[in-house]
């Protein structure tokens, strides 16, 4: 790694799903500006993110978005020293509005251009609020697109433990909340109507996937609770959405820190991280950080707003990338489907 | 005046550079890497081949749409990207306006065919008439080929036509034209970012263009999710 004696200040730039975000940060920790235009109100008309308009709201705002976060971090384009942007995964119109966006950038600007894997995005977040923290950890990525259980070897390094066989977290939030007519977004509705629900009152399956040790599977367990519904409307038995909704919820809950305190474990690591949107349901989070406490191992987490899909965590993983001497060519394509720890 | 022309609306990937009223460098790729792949590099090839200062364009031209959604958004944000950091404007011109210019000089009507799926096409009818000027008679839309040909056979004035949706829509054109009728060759039957910067120049000087944040494509259709969602509260409404 070059020594480097100066400030380092990276712009990021995500447009991976349906959040248009950009942000300056300071030496890869420490956030000058963090602006997120999310397109929310829209998509919830539809049940859930329709791509093609994400793509069409990106390019609205991305130039406002870009403006606001350089302005509010005090600062022209030429402070900047690189920019980062999401190559992938996710939405691949609405990936390729922030990576062609950021190449015209960079090459009117004459910066360098890093390509950021997303997954690696949510897990820096870790590193914005939590000075201290420094690989290696064991981290649990999950959100409405990824479901990934990650030990993080080094600054850009990462091995994939598991990852889930169908669904994700997320999207099993989305698609429960929907059968039990608590609409879009799934995650913090479900979380809201658990408190007032017992998380004991219905027996939902915990998947365990036999091909992998840490892998996840949520279809199943979402089929069941689909099951259940439909035989107590033929039996004419009344469904308490609040019980419903705590159990699929604890069922999650319980495969997930199964899974995370085995790998914790087996490789005895002494810090285990979470990150990305579902990082922010409460349940998940009294867990994990209950389960990490009684076996000793320090529990970090972002807060909700380095959770959801933010900027800040692009520009912290670019600024490790940067450091490192990754560099994106002119001819950066995003990747709807872009494996972690390559280069992009 | 300096101008850089990107088009991306179609298959092909072209970017111009005009300066005053020369085309100084022009670059078409009609290959099947993507634009996201293709289209930086050709804009770096020219600007460092003709050893442009990029400080000194004074706008920068798109083909704004219509054309393949993402391929309109490659270009765009490419474009608005460069024109955040240059504080320059952009200026939209519509393709099917600036593919016409690929035939400037013809005393036939131009008649511009983009494919458009589902059986349409992005097109428009225009002259050149005895100024040089490009007039319109159907302005850019997308509908079916059938009508398209209505039109045309309405006007009843020869016509040449133009653009990938010639290989498509040709058969059905031979069949349905009552005028006479013909075909661009290769070389001037796709998108060129140099006709495109010419009409964009034209705009430049009318006052006609954006600063970079204001500009999106023009897309002529709502996307499939919107237009279903439009269908059922128009059955419903119906009911």
């Amino acid at each position: 790694m070059e020594v480097i004696n100066k400030d380092i200040y990276i712009l990021g730039i995500e447009s991976s799903c349906d959040e248009t975000a950009a942000s300056v940060v300071r030496n890869g920790r420490e956030v000058l500006s963090n602006v997120i235009s999310s397109q929310i109100d829209i998509h919830t008309l539809y049940g859930g993110v329709v791509p093609e308009i994400a793509s069409r709201k990106h390019i609205e705002k991305i130039n406002q978005v870009v403006r606001a976060a350089v302005e509010e971090a005090g600062m022209n384009i030429a402070d900047i020293d690189a920019i980062a942007v999401t190559a992938g995964p996710g939405l691949i119109g609405p990936l390729l509005t922030g990576v062609s966006f950021a190449k015209g950038m960079a090459f009117a600007s004459g910066k360098p251009l890093v390509g950021v894997h997303h997954i690696e995005g949510h897990i820096s977040a870790n590193y914005i609020e939590n000075k201290e923290l420094e690989p290696e950890f064991i981290c649990l990525v999950v959100s409405g697109g990824h479901t990934h259980l990650v030990r993080v070897v080094d600054y850009g390094k990462y091995e994939i433990l598991g990852a889930t066989q169908d669904d994700a977290a997320g999207e099993a939030f989305d698609k429960v909340a929907r059968a039990i007519g608590l609409g879009y977004p799934g995650g913090p509705k479900i979380d809201r109507v658990s408190k007032d629900g017992n998380p004991e009152a219905i027996k939902f399956p915990r998947a365990h996937v036999a091909a992998g040790e840490y892998d996840f599977s949520f279809s199943g367990l979402k089929s069941a609770v689909l099951n259940y519904l439909n035989s107590m409307e033929m039996k004419k038995e009344k469904i308490v959405t609040e019980d419903v909704a705590a159990s699929f919820q604890k069922a999650v809950v319980d495969v997930l820190v199964a899974n995370a305190m085995a790998a914790v474990k087996k490789y005895g690591e002494k810090k285990f991280a979470l990150a990305g949107g579902v990082a922010s349901n409460s349940a998940l989070r009294e867990a994990m950080e209950e389960e990490c406490r009684i076996r000793g191992i320090s529990f970090y987490r972002p807060s909700p707003v380095l959770c959801t899909d933010n900027a800040a965590m692009i520009a912290s993983a670019g600024y490790y990338d940067f450091i490192r001497g990754k560099r994106a060519g002119l001819d950066l394509n995003a990747k709807a489907n872009l494996k972690i720890g390559y280069s992009c | 005046m300096k101008l850089l022309a990107v088009d991306t609306s179609g298959l092909v990937a072209s970017v111009a550079l005009l300066v005053d009223d020369r085309i100084l460098a022009e670059y078409s790729v009609d290959y099947k890497k993507t634009h996201s792949e293709t289209l930086m590099p050709m804009i770096n090839e020219i600007v460092h081949i003709t050893e442009l200062d990029l400080k000194e364009l004074d706008a920068i031209a798109i083909a704004g749409g219509p054309g393949s959604f993402t391929g309109l958004r490659i270009g765009s944000a490419t474009v608005k990207g460069m024109a955040e950091v240059l504080e320059i404007p952009i200026v939209s011109v519509p393709t099917v306006d600036a593919m016409a210019m690929n035939l400037w000089g013809t005393d036939d009507y131009i008649v511009p065919i983009m494919d458009a799926r589902r059986n349409q096409t992005y097109t428009g009818i225009y002259e050149i008439d005895r100024n040089g000027r490009l007039l319109t008679k159907l302005e850019q839309c997308a509908i079916s080929i059938e009508e398209l040909a209505e039109e045309i056979n309405r006007l009843g004035h020869p016509v040449i036509m133009l653009g990938d949706g010639v290989d498509r829509f040709m058969e059905n054109m031979d069949e349905l034209l009552k005028v006479e009728h013909r075909y661009a060759p290769a070389g001037m039957n796709r998108q060129r970012a140099a006709s495109l910067a010419r009409l964009a120049q034209q705009y430049y000087s009318e006052g006609k263009y954006t600063g970079a944040e204001e500009h999106t494509p023009v897309y002529l259709r709502k996307s499939q999710a919107e237009r279903e969602r439009e269908n059922k509260e128009c059955s419903k409404s119906a009911v």
